[in-house]
C-alpha cells in the first residue's frame, strides 16, 4: 500500500564540500518505505549508507531533491522540529552502541522518556517493559561496562524502543558483534517489528543481517543499484 | 532532567572533581587575597589614623605645608574655641589636640651630668582628663611594657627600646631638650614612670608619650597644639562623610588671608594613603579578574577535552530528539553546579586561611626596619563580608564561561558532524 509510505524520498542529492569541490555521497535517490518494513540499505563501506539514514533521521539534510518523513519535509524542519520528531518517531541505534557510561541500564533507557512530559510511574512502566522485550530484566541497575557487548547492543534496542517509535533506523548494529549475538538480537529486532509493526531500516554489510531482510535495497557509489522484496519471509 | 545530570556529574568524577579542584583553587586564593588586602590596608589605614591624621586633622595652613618637619612654631592657634566649636557641630564624632615634637632626651646622672642622650619623638596627647579617649586610641594600655600609666602631670611613658639604650630606669629623671613655640631652646624635667611598644617600628624607635597639657607648658604653646584630629562615629573612617566635613570647614576660612588659618584634611590626602587605598581596590579586581580569565581558559580546555569525551553522549542525546539549546543549557546548569560546589570549598578554606592570618598574623618587622612609615609591624588578614561572597564571582564565573565557551561547539557543528566525529 504505498498511500501509507511512512518515508518516502524523492530525487535526493547528497553533496559535501571537499577543499574547492564537492563530493557527491547521494546520487539522486528515490526510495519509499512503508509501515511494518523490514528493510536494509546494503552495500559497501563509502557507498552512502550511513548519509542516507541520517538524513532519513532528520540529523542531516538533503543537498537537493526531498525526504519527507512521517509527513514532514526533513529539508523544512526547524531544528527544534527536528528534534520533535526523532523523538516522537524516531530510534536509532548504532555500531559502538553509545551506551551512556556512567548512567545504568536503566537510566540509559529511561534517557528519551525524560524529554516528555510523563509522570514517573509512566515512565517506569514503558522502561520495564522495553527491557523485558529485549530481555534484560536482571540487569537493571548494571553499568553499560559490566555487559557483553551483545548486553550493550539490546540495551541501545530497548532505548530505541522505549518511546514506541514508528521508525527504528540501525546502522551496521551488528559490526562489533559475533555470529551468536547477532542472530540474537536480529531475532530480537524481528519479533518486535512483527509483534508492534514497528518499521526497521538496516544500513549494514553483515551478511548475517542481510539473511533476515525482507527488502533488500543495493547502494553502490551513491546510487541505487536493486531493490528486490527477500520471497519466503 | 536535573536529577539525571547531577546522577551524571557526581558519577562521572572526570567530569566533576577536576574542575571543582580547579574553581576551588582559585577561588580559595581569590578569598584568601581579598581577606590579606583587605587585613593590610585595613591595619594601614586604622594606624594612620590613631597615631598621626585622624579622621580629619584640623592644622593651620603653615604647619600643614611642612606637617612631616612637625613644625610646631607654626602650630595652630585658639584651639579650645575651634575644639568646643566643631564638638558642637559635629557631637558625634570624637575631637581630640595633640602635639608632635621633635627634641634630645638627656638622663642625668646624680650630680646632674649627662649619662646618656639620644633625639626622641615625642606626642604630646591627652592622658589626664577624664573622660580622654586618647589613651584607647593610641591603644597605650596595651603598649605598657613595663611599669605603669602616667597618673600626673611630669610622668612620662618612654619607648621600651629606647629606655635600654638610655639604660634609665623607672621613677628616675628625663629632661627633654627641644625649643618653643617662639623658637627658644627649652628644658623640662619628667618621671620616667612605664615604657611602652606599639609594635610599629617608626614609633617604637625613640617615642615618648606626655600628657599634651606638660607640652603645652614646656613648648610654650598655650591654646595652641599641632593639630585638632577628629574621628566619626565609630570609628570608622568614610571618605565621603570625612570630605563633607573639610569642604565645609575649610569653606569658613577660605577668604582669610592668614598663613596661620586652621585648614582642615583628610585622612587619605594627609598621610598619602589614598594611593595605597585605591591600590588596594584595583588589586583586588585585578585578582579576581585575572583569576577568572585564567581559570576559565583552565576550564574552557578542561570543557573542550570533557566536551569531546562528552561527543558520544551528545550526539545520542541529539539522536534521542533532545535539541541543541536544551543540551547547551544542561552543559551550563552542570557549570553552575560546579562553580557552587567549588566556590564553596573554597570560600572555606580561604576563609580559614584567612582566619588563620588574622589571628596569628605574619611578622614583618625585619623589613620594615627603618622605614618611618605607620606600617604595624604584624600583617594581619581581615574577614570582610566581601570575604565572603568574593570568591563566588570567579568561581560561578569562570566555569559558566568555560562550558559556554566550549559549549559553542555543540552549536557551530552540524548535528550530522557532531555524529561523524562520534563514530570515531
Ligand atoms: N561530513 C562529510 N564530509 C565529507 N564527506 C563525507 C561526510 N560524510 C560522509 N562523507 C563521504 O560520503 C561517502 C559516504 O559515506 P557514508 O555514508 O558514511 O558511507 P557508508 O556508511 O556507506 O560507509 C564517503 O565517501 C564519505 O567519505
Ligand atoms: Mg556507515
Amino acid at each position: 500500500m504505498n498511500n501509507s509510505a511512512l518515508i518516502i524520498v524523492t530525487n535526493l542529492v547528497k553533496t559535501f564540500p571537499m577543499g574547492k569541490r564537492e563530493f557527491t555521497a547521494l546520487k539522486d535517490i528515490n526510495l519509499k518505505f512503508n509501515q511494518g518494513e523490514f528493510a536494509g540499505i546494503v552495500g559497501p563501506s563509502g557507498s552512502g549508507k550511513t548519509t542516507l539514514l541520517n538524513i532519513i533521521g532528520s540529523l542531516d539534510i538533503p543537498s537537493k531533491g526531498e525526504a519527507v518523513v512521517m509527513g514532514q519535509s526533513v529539508s523544512g524542519l526547524s531544528p527544534k522540529k527536528a528534534a520533535d520528531l526523532r523523538n516522537h518517531h524516531l530510534g536509532f541505534i548504532f555500531q559502538t552502541y553509545n551506551l551512556l557510561q556512567v548512567y545504568t541500564v536503566y537510566e540509559n533507557v529511561e534517557l528519551p522518556l525524560l524529554l516528555r512530559k510523563m509522570s514517573a510511574v509512566e515512565r517506569k512502566k514503558l522502561v520495564l517493559q522495553s527491557l523485558e522485550w529485549v530481555g534484560l530484566m536482571d540487569k537493571i541497575k548494571s553499568r553499560p561496562a559490566q555487559l557483553s557487548g551483545g548486553e550493550c547492543q539490546r540495551v541501545s534496542i530497548a532505548r530505541a524502543m522505549v518511546k514506541s517509535p514508528e521508525i527504528v533506523l540501525a546502522d551496521e548494529p551488528t559490526a562489533n558483534l559475533d555470529a551468536k549475538n547477532s542472530h540474537n538480537i536480529l531475532q530480537m529486532m524481528e519479533k518486535l517489528n512483527r509483534e508492534l509493526n514497528t518499521t526497521f531500516i538496516f544500513a549494514t554489510h553483515d551478511e548475517k543481517v542481510i539473511k533476515y531482510l525482507r527488502r533488500k535495497i543495493s547502494l553502490d557509489d551513491g546510487k541505487v543499484v536493486g531493490d528486490e522484496i527477500v520471497k519466503n519471509k | 532532567m536535573i536529577k539525571f545530570i547531577i546522577k551524571g556529574l557526581l558519577r562521572d568524577h572526570h567530569r566533576s572533581l577536576f574542575p571543582i579542584l580547579i574553581v576551588t583553587i582559585g577561588v580559595w586564593m581569590t578569598v584568601f587575597m581579598q581577606a590579606y588586602l583587605s587585613g593590610v590596608f585595613g591595619d594601614m589605614i586604622d594606624t594612620t589614623a590613631r597615631f598621626s591624621t585622624g579622621h580629619v586633622k584640623i592644622m593651620s595652613r603653615a604647619y600643614a605645608e611642612y606637617a612631616d618637619q612637625v613644625p610646631n612654631d607654626m602650630a595652630l592657634m585658639g584651639i579650645e574655641q575651634i575644639m568646643t566649636d566643631m564638638q558642637s557641630e559635629y557631637p558625634d564624632m570624637t575631637w581630640v589636640k595633640r602635639i608632635n615634637f621633635g627634641g634630645l632626651i638627656d638622663i642625668p646622672d646624680d650630680e646632674g651630668e649627662t649619662r646618656s642622650q639620644a633625639p626622641v619623638m615625642g606626642y604630646g596627647i591627652d592622658l589626664l582628663s577624664p573622660g580622654s579617649t586618647e589613651i584607647h586610641t593610641m591603644n597605650v594600655v596595651k603598649s605598657l611594657v613595663r611599669g605603669r600609666m602616667p597618673e600626673k602631670p611630669g610622668e612620662i611613658l618612654i619607648s621600651d627600646l629606647l629606655a635600654e639604650r638610655l639604660e634609665v630606669n623607672l621613677g628616675e629623671t628625663a629632661t627633654l631638650l627641644s625649643s618653643t613655640m617662639y623658637g627658644s631652646m627649652t628644658m623640662h624635667n619628667f618621671t620616667v614612670v612605664g615604657t611602652i611598644k606599639f609594635g610599629i617600628m617608626a614609633m617604637d624607635r625613640g617615642a615618648i608619650i606626655a600628657d599634651i597639657s606638660d607640652i603645652q607648658l614646656a613648648l610654650d604653646m598655650e591654646d595652641a597644639a599641632g593639630g585638632i584630629l577628629g574621628y566619626l562615629p565609630n570609628r570608622i573612617y568614610d571618605d565621603n562623610t570625612a570630605l563633607g566635613i573639610v569642604e565645609r570647614f575649610n569653606q569658613q576660612y577660605e577668604d582669610e588671608d592668614d598663613e596661620f588659618a586652621p585648614v582642615m584634611g583628610k585622612l587619605v590626602e594627609l598621610s598619602n594613603l589614598g594611593e595605597y587605598l585605591n591600590y588596594a581596590g584595583s588589586v583586588s579586581t585585578i585578582m579576581v579578574f585575572i583569576f577568572v580569565l585564567i581559570m576559565s581558559i583552565v576550564l574552557w580546555n578542561a570543557g573542550l577535552l570533557g566536551g569531546l569525551r562528552r561527543y558520544g553522549e551528545v550526539g545520542i542525546r541529539l539522536a534521542i530528539g533532545e535539541p541543541k539549546g536544551h543540551i547547551y543549557r544542561s552543559l551550563i546548569y552542570e557549570s553552575v553546579f560546579i562553580g557552587f560546589v567549588g566556590s564553596i570549598i573554597g570560600t572555606v578554606l580561604g576563609l580559614g586561611c584567612a582566619y588563620w592570618l588574622q589571628v596569628v598574623g605574619l611578622d614583618i618587622s625585619a623589613f620594615v626596619k627603618n622605614t618611618s612609615m605607620m606600617i604595624p609591624n604584624v600583617f594581619r588578614a581581615s574577614v570582610t563580608t566581601e570575604t565572603y561572597y568574593i570568591g563566588f564571582f570567579p568561581g560561578l564565573f569562570s566555569t559558566v564561561l568555560g562550558t559556554a565557551l566550549s559549549g559553542i561547539g555543540i552549536y557551530k557543528r552540524q548535528t550530522a558532524q557532531l555524529f561523524k566525529e562520534l563514530e570515531v
